[in-house]
């Protein structure tokens, strides 16, 4: 080290190094790796999110194969709509366009809004999993009492690989309603 | 005399611990061919760890007794040697990369989910587990909630703790022997992990993802296990419990389940009594309710509230409905319209409204819940 | 006190430290500000000890007997956080401000206005979290790990005090760190190059690194717990698009870091030690250099191996299965360094050189444990049982702990200038030794026989096992209060010490009178 000759040693250089390593590293938490994890999940399927929609694909239909999509729902505990799949099964050949659809009821006596967040399993099948309308896509209003039927279309891409059969997809209802709405019922 | 007192109570109570005693030092086999590879690696690797530390605390307290002062040891100079340095870098990368291979085919086993006949799907939530057979030729769903059957009087050391003490639920989940079932795993609050060792599965239940675990069970039996990620108050409370049987009883048990299903539904239709609803609540507020608002229905001061003389239960049954169906968002109160039928959920209302010293008088029946839900 | 004292040109008049209360407050002195570190870690080992010890009587027997569950997991968090943050690093960063000017010749440390602040924001954060255990709804008890959602939608709303409190932490340890490497960079005496610097020292610059890298990444993962909480963010929540297995990355991204920063300096104690009692030169000095730059690179690329059980995809699991396992090399290079360094020695046992075999030892019982946890198939079993926490007790207390007890009475005659009473150093190290074994390893066998951790009460096949262990745990707690009675009897009573009482020690401490004078190396001294 050249400094240990140097009869007045600059710490100046090393504190304006080391507190831009400070904040480099406090940004690379924010603005690296929430991104580099969120590009992760997107590349490898991991958390099985399928939140982006794209379009109908000019795919050929794979006669030979049929794959087992299973639908389930769960609310979050504090979530009181009722919320189910149309078809709990269904079989899909890849590359076919699959409409389903799932109920939701607000019978509370608030209007809500939800939040429906996907999960495919095994998260490899992401990837291969488009949907081209989903209501997970966006929040669902309902008004008290209200019911409805929510759609959900989708194509298998026929490059699925060869050891998948079976797919399951969940979705689980979250509130996710503004305070002002909820503050209709409070404790005591 | 005081002590000797102290000195007795204090001996019996080592006497009859040691009366229960189970000494058991090492990880179970199991009942899974997984499980045993997993023993396999564990003791592998302990015994490789037992041997290199026999070899370096050995030549270690070697040392310490050979070459200590007081016996006129004298030091030597040496303190350097590459040829050394690298031996003893490159023979324990060597034995690591051996353990390495092992546990890597291990895991892609693990890895493996093709061709399983039975998905059941489990949802932790606070503090209990949910288990629904995803089943598409079923009439009816299979799904039901398994809580802690422990009573509260033996954790509180008010009655003698059984055998299965913290270790045993109201309804253990039962799966098919020498069959391959998918766990789907997830959570409808914070996180909890679902392990059952005698399996070797363990996999975390997180809040909005589903994740995949499976196991073959090689044995007919009754498998134990509990909530393995900190998931608040009683984490300790909530026990897995498996009972393998055959894939013929299994059968036969599904069916049951179904028909029974259907027969909860129907609960939901006939006439109840107040007796009959005030019996079936305090079963529910057990399993559901009491954890947090106390047996005594007094709650705990500052986080959960108390439903004895609560201006909620004794209020109008509107208001007691739209608490206990919808949750009270943005506090520990979930919505249990989701969680209890029907009946349980009128039974348990009524219960509430009525003991303790509450008087309320009227009963909540099944039509007023359905009725609630419904919107009228 | 004049600020011409930290000037390092001005040839300046010897003077005495301050009188009364302001000497502590407004001190820059390095020595000052060391026995501060010192002091308020050891209150914060017996504040997180006590915390420990109704841990241990509450699992004395099954049943619930005396707190109740939410209580129970307040003071496991709390235990996990002091004991961590207030008591492991502060000692550390003590015997560094001592020492490290101390042993490079140094007159101070580069940057002593900010050691005086970055020691004193330490009692406002520990006072500010310890408060909130008597706040409504109580203080954190999410796990010193505070995993969300259970530390952000379901926390009590002490949470916010918590947050706080750690910002705090995280500030002194950066300051800490950076002080630390701009003395050791910039202060060192004439001749002093890097290579001839003690390990201590060399194990302290690293650990520096380490803190000015990761402490950020804990600041930033509160910050957006704190975003989650009150502005309506959804980093962690997975109903608003996030994902709370993020947060477990970005936690244990710092976190396994975290474990290599309250381990490294202590072995720069060990390696100090162990030749001075086996009066011989440490052996493979430097392969102990790359084998500490080696560990700490690593501890970058394995924080996976905490969240095996998350639902990693296979190739993942894979990684950072081999990355963990390969940790064992250069960690086992250490451990075969020091037992060369005894062999064929000339040893004697005082007290620091029992305190430092017994690290090795036990430090070493610890890896082996973390080498199986490393292997992924099995770590389904092991995972958040009470073999991990056997296997992380084994490396702080028996380890960490250990090797600042060492410190403690090896450079306890240059601090004080009064020597210890050996006898009294033997029982204490005796008596933690048998306790801590007694303590500990039982729990590997409750851990493999299915005792899940963070349980307030346990089926009945654990009942033996940890009535021993919290036996052992009574021992392990009474015996700290004998070391803290020998420390105080030292100093007020002690016998004088000479300048170098240990006939082996070597380095620069050693040269200058027993105690330190309050200024040392005003003039660098000559080295060869």
């Amino acid at each position: 080290m050249s400094d240990a000759d140097n009869a007045r040693p600059s710490h100046t250089r090393i504190i304006v190094k080391m507190v831009s390593v400070v904040f480099g590293m406090l940004a690379f938490v924010f603005v690296g790796l929430v991104p580099m994890y969120n590009l992760i999940c997107e590349w490898t399927g991991i958390t099985g999110r399928t939140n982006e929609a794209s379009l109908v694909q000019d795919y050929v239909v794979d006669e030979n194969r049929s794959i087992k999509v299973q639908f389930l729902a769960n609310n979050n505990a504090d979530m009181p709509w009722q919320f189910r799949p149309m078809v709990k099964t269904i079989t899909a050949k890849p590359g076919e366009v699959v409409e389903v659809s799932y109920f939701a009821k607000n019978a509370t006596r608030r209007d809500m809004t939800a939040q429906a967040i996907p999960s495919l399993s095994p998260f490899e099948v992401t990837p291969y999993f488009h949907k081209t309308e989903c209501f997970c896509f966006n929040q669902q209003p309902l008004t008290a009492g209200e019911d409805v039927e929510m759609a959900l279309v989708f194509q298998i891409d026929p490059d699925l690989p060869a050891w998948v059969q079976t797919i399951s997809l969940s979705y689980t209802l979250y509130d996710v309603s503004s305070e002002q709405q909820s503050a209709a019922v409070t404790f005591q | 005399m005081k002590l000797q007192r102290v000195f007795i109570a204090l001996t019996a109570l080592l006497i009859s611990s040691v009366a229960r005693a189970d000494w058991t030092l090492n990880m179970p086999r199991g009942v899974t061919d997984i499980s045993q590879e997993v023993y396999g690696l564990h003791m592998l690797t302990l015994w490789v760890c037992v041997v290199i530390g026999v070899l370096v605390f050995g030549v270690m307290f070697y040392s310490m007794f050979k070459h200590r002062k007081s016996k006129g040891a004298v030091s030597s100079n040496f303190h350097e040697s590459t040829k050394v340095e690298l031996a003893w870098t490159l023979i324990p990368a060597a034995v690591i990369f051996a353990i390495g291979v092992k546990a890597t085919y291990t895991l892609a086993d693990m890895y493996n989910f093709e061709d399983s006949e039975v998905t059941l799907e489990v949802v932790g939530y606070q503090w209990r587990w949910r288990y629904r057979y995803i089943d598409e030729n079923a009439e009816q769903e299979v799904s039901f909630f398994s809580s802690m059957s422990t009573p509260r009087d033996e954790i509180n050391n008010r009655l003698e703790k059984n055998e299965n003490y913290l270790l045993e639920v109201d309804e253990p989940v039962v799966l098919p022997t020498g069959t391959k079932v998918r766990f789907l795993l997830s959570s409808a609050d914070v996180i909890h992990s679902w392990w059952v060792p005698a399996l070797a599965v363990k996999k975390d239940a997180i809040p909005g993802i589903v994740n995949e675990a499976w196991t073959i069970i090689n044995e007919e039996g009754t498998y134990r296990g509990q909530c393995t990620e900190l998931c608040g108050k009683d984490h300790g409370f909530m026990p897995v419990v498996v009972e393998a049987v055959s894939p013929e009883e299994f059968e036969q048990w599904l069916a049951d389940k179904e028909q029974e299903a259907i027969a909860l539904a129907e609960l939901n239709d006939r006439e109840w009594t107040f007796d009959e609803l005030m019996e079936r609540g305090e079963e529910v507020y057990s399993s559901a309710c009491a954890s947090c608002h106390q047996p005594n229905g007094a709650g705990v001061p500052g986080a959960f509230p108390a439903l004895a003389n609560s201006p909620i239960a004794l209020g109008p049954a509107e208001g007691h409905l739209d608490v206990v169906v919808n949750g009270v968002r943005g506090t520990a109160m979930a919505a249990y319209g989701n969680q209890l039928s029907d009946a349980d959920m009128a039974a348990v209302i009524t219960y509430e409204r009525n003991a303790w010293g509450n008087d309320v008088g009227d009963m909540v029946t099944p039509v007023d819940v359905y009725n609630f839900k419904a919107g009228e | 006190m004049t600020t011409a004292t930290h000037d390092h040109d001005h040839d300046h008049e010897h003077h005495g430290p301050a009188k009364g209360l302001t000497r502590w407050l407004y001190t820059t002195n390095h020595k000052d500000i060391g026995t501060m570190y010192l002091w308020f870690s050891f209150a914060m080992f017996l504040l997180g000890g006590t915390f420990a010890m109704v841990i241990r009587a509450e699992l004395f027997q099954p049943g619930l007997q005396l707190v109740q569950p939410e209580f129970f997991n307040q003071m496991t968090t709390m235990h996990g956080l002091i004991m961590v943050f207030g008591a492991v690093m502060p000692a550390f960063v003590g015997l560094a401000n001592w020492m490290i000017p101390m042993m490079v010749g140094a007159p101070d440390m580069a940057l002593p206005r900010m050691n005086n602040l970055s020691f004193w924001i330490l009692p406002f954060a520990f006072a500010m979290l310890t408060s909130t255990l008597f706040m409504e709804g109580g203080g954190p008890n999410f796990g010193w790990t505070f995993y969300a959602p259970l530390s952000t939608t379901y926390a009590p709303p002490s949470v916010t005090f918590f947050i706080f409190a750690v910002h705090i932490m995280g500030a002194s340890s950066i300051m800490g760190a950076i002080n630390i490497v701009a003395t050791i960079l910039n202060m060192r005496a004439p001749g002093m190059t890097l290579m001839k610097m003690p390990l201590f020292v060399w194990t302290w610059l690293i650990t520096a690194y380490l803190l000015i890298a990761v402490m950020p990444v804990l600041a930033g993962v509160v910050t957006m717990m704190l975003m989650d909480i009150h502005f309506g963010t959804a980093f962690f929540n997975a109903a608003g698009g996030g994902s709370p297995v993020l947060f477990q990355h970005i936690f244990w991204f710092f976190g396994h870091p975290e474990v290599y920063i309250m381990i490294l300096p202590a072995f720069g104690i060990v390696s100090a030690i162990i030749p001075a009692f086996a009066r011989k030169r440490l052996f493979g000095y430097s392969s102990m250099v790359y084998a500490t730059a080696s560990i700490a690179f690593l501890s970058f690329i394995v924080w996976a191996h905490h969240m095996f059980t998350v639902g990693i995809p296979f190739l993942g699991e894979a990684f950072f299965m081999w990355a963990t396992m390969l940790i064992a090399v250069p960690t086992g290079v250490k451990v075969f360094n020091w037992v060369t360094t005894m062999f064929r020695g000339s040893m004697t046992f005082e007290t620091p050189m029992l305190f430092a075999i017994c690290f090795v030892v036990l430090f070493t019982i610890g890896g082996f444990s973390g080498l199986m946890l490393a292997v992924a198939p099995a770590d389904f079993q092991y995972h958040d049982t009470y073999f991990v926490v056997a296997h992380f007790h084994y490396v702080l207390v028996p380890g960490a702990v250990f090797s600042i007890m060492a410190g403690v009475y090896y450079w306890l005659p240059k601090w004080s200038g009064k020597m210890y009473n050996e006898t009294l150093g033997k029982v204490h190290f005796w008596l933690s030794f048998i306790g801590v074994n007694v303590l500990f390893f039982p729990q590997h066998f409750l851990g493999l026989a299915g005792m899940p951790r963070r349980i307030p009460d346990y089926a009945l096949q654990f009942a033996d096992f940890n009535m021993v262990s919290s036996i052992g745990g009574f021992l392990f707690g009474a015996s700290q209060l004998l070391f803290l009675y020998i420390v105080v009897h030292t100093i007020v009573a002690g016998k004088p010490a000479p300048a170098k009482p240990w006939e082996g020690a070597e380095g620069l401490e050693w040269t200058v009178d027993s105690p330190a004078p309050y200024h040392t190396f005003s003039t660098p001294p000559k080295i060869d």
